[in-house]
């Protein structure tokens, strides 16, 4: 784990880059992150993230600044400005069921091809999809996803780059912290090695590549 | 009473000790205000919280606990938080005891369309579509009718969530069940007749002989 400024995290992604983003809603978001997307003006994202939250918070700083290609989410209802984009064609949405994009990501990170869901079977959702049945019960393959990038949003990080999260704040963080080429963290609070106890390290310093300093 | 706290008055009467419970927005929402008094139930955000409570007290809300739509909430004791792919593993799981969910239309064999309305309204299925799959039973909460029109209807012109038939279908007219997969109705609202509920009704509805008023949860 090496730790970076905010500038030099950010620096290393590339216009076009596939970033998973935490956060529901924009809680669980890492904010100084998106910021500096923004600074730096990368374009060309594709985001996989739960939503894109609201205009002038989280994922909808992105958008709003024109910078998305793509988003894989599961709601965009309380971002006017995502469906405005969409409907004319700026921006391609995959709209996928919430439990099924977790699953997806989780799929992706823990090395398999993908998961079976019923959630979908007979609607839109299923469409090009494989069915495969199970003991005479149907199900959806749903194809694993990874990215180029995780961004994560922890309570807790210590110099080693273990992370635990707060309350609901958690959601899609762990999870895609398992699921990308480079793991990027920001943390509400760096702290000494042994804060967080063994038993409560939720993401074991291994999968973090990074860690974003305080300022 | 207005139409709303008929229908969450009523669905409470579905609540029962230690089940496990996950409120849409809008009426759903209303249901946990009438949760009968001592009765522990576990209420789920599906962004990673069991024993979701009212809105905090002025000054006591925390930026990181908030319910589905971002909301600050109160924690209840013996509360727990997870990620989201546990949050959709007790969704999916069978884990869940209960779902009340909002809804655009019901078709007469049970089928809810509840996420989109092409064109017009495109939010995303967050959730919606998992928990009609996947919870033990499914309750939709919704008015009779919209602007006049029926949205229980012969045929969902809308979308579809599942292909899993939902339990039951309470408005402030009815409730109405699916057993067999034929709308049926069980229950009338209160100062309401079955002849009123068939006349505001597109779907073809079962009647028994006697059809008795929905009890309501006080």
């Amino acid at each position: 784990m090496r730790t970076l400024s905010i500038d030099q995290s950010v620096a290393m992604i590339p216009d076009g880059a596939s970033l998973m983003i935490g956060g529901f809603m924009s809680v669980g978001t890492p904010e100084r992150i998106v910021d500096e997307i923004v600074r730096q003006g990368k374009r060309d994202l594709t985001v996989i993230a739960n939503d894109t939250a609201m205009p002038g918070k989280g994922i909808g700083k992105l958008v709003e600044a024109g910078l998305l290609r793509k988003a894989i989410v599961s709601h965009i209802g309380l971002n006017p400005e995502t469906q405005r984009r969409m409907m004319v064609g700026e921006i391609e949405v995959e709209l996928v069921p919430q439990g099924t994009l977790i699953e997806r990501i989780r799929a992706g990170g823990h090395g398999l091809g993908g998961v079976l869901t019923q959630t979908g079977l007979g609607t839109s959702v299923e469409n090009g999809k494989k069915h495969i049945s199970v003991d005479g019960k149907e199900y959806l393959l749903e194809i694993a996803l990874r990215a180029d990038f995780a961004l994560v949003q922890a309570f807790l990080a210590d110099y080693l780059g273990n992370l635990s999260y707060a309350l609901t704040a958690r959601n899609f963080n762990p999870v895609i912290a398992m699921a990308a080429e480079r793991v990027i963290a920001s943390a509400e609070h760096i702290v000494p090695v042994g804060v967080i106890a063994p038993d409560h390290v939720v993401t074991p310093a291994p999968v973090v590549d990074y860690l974003v300093a305080n300022s | 009473m207005d139409p709303q706290t008929i229908i969450a008055r009523r669905i409470a009467r579905e609540l029962s000790a230690g089940m496990l419970v996950n409120l849409g927005i809008g009426i759903p929402t209303q249901v946990a205000n009438y949760v009968p008094p001592g009765m522990q139930v576990f209420f789920q955000s599906e962004n990673g919280l069991i024993g979701t409570g009212s809105p905090p007290e002025e000054g006591m809300a925390h930026p990181m606990l908030t319910d589905a739509a971002g909301k600050p909430v109160a924690a209840l004791p013996g509360a727990s938080t997870f990620d989201s792919a546990m949050s959709f593993g007790l969704i999916r799981g069978g884990h869940l005891d209960l779902t009340v969910l909002g809804g655009l239309q019901v078709d007469q064999t049970g089928r809810l369309a509840n996420w989109t309305i092409p064109n017009k309204m495109v939010p995303g299925m967050g959730g919606a579509m998992d928990l009609v799959s996947g919870a033990r039973r499914v309750i939709v909460a919704m008015q009779h009718t919209a602007k006049g029109a029926p949205k229980i209807v012969k045929k969902c012109t809308l979308p579809v969530t599942s292909t899993r038939r939902v339990d039951l279908v309470v408005t402030e007219m009815a409730v109405i069940a699916f057993p067999n997969g034929r709308a049926t109705l069980i229950e009338t609202g209160p100062g309401i007749s079955p002849a009123q509920v068939v006349a505001a009704t597109e779907a073809e509805l079962v009647i028994g002989t006697e059809v008795p008023e929905m009890a309501l949860a006080a």
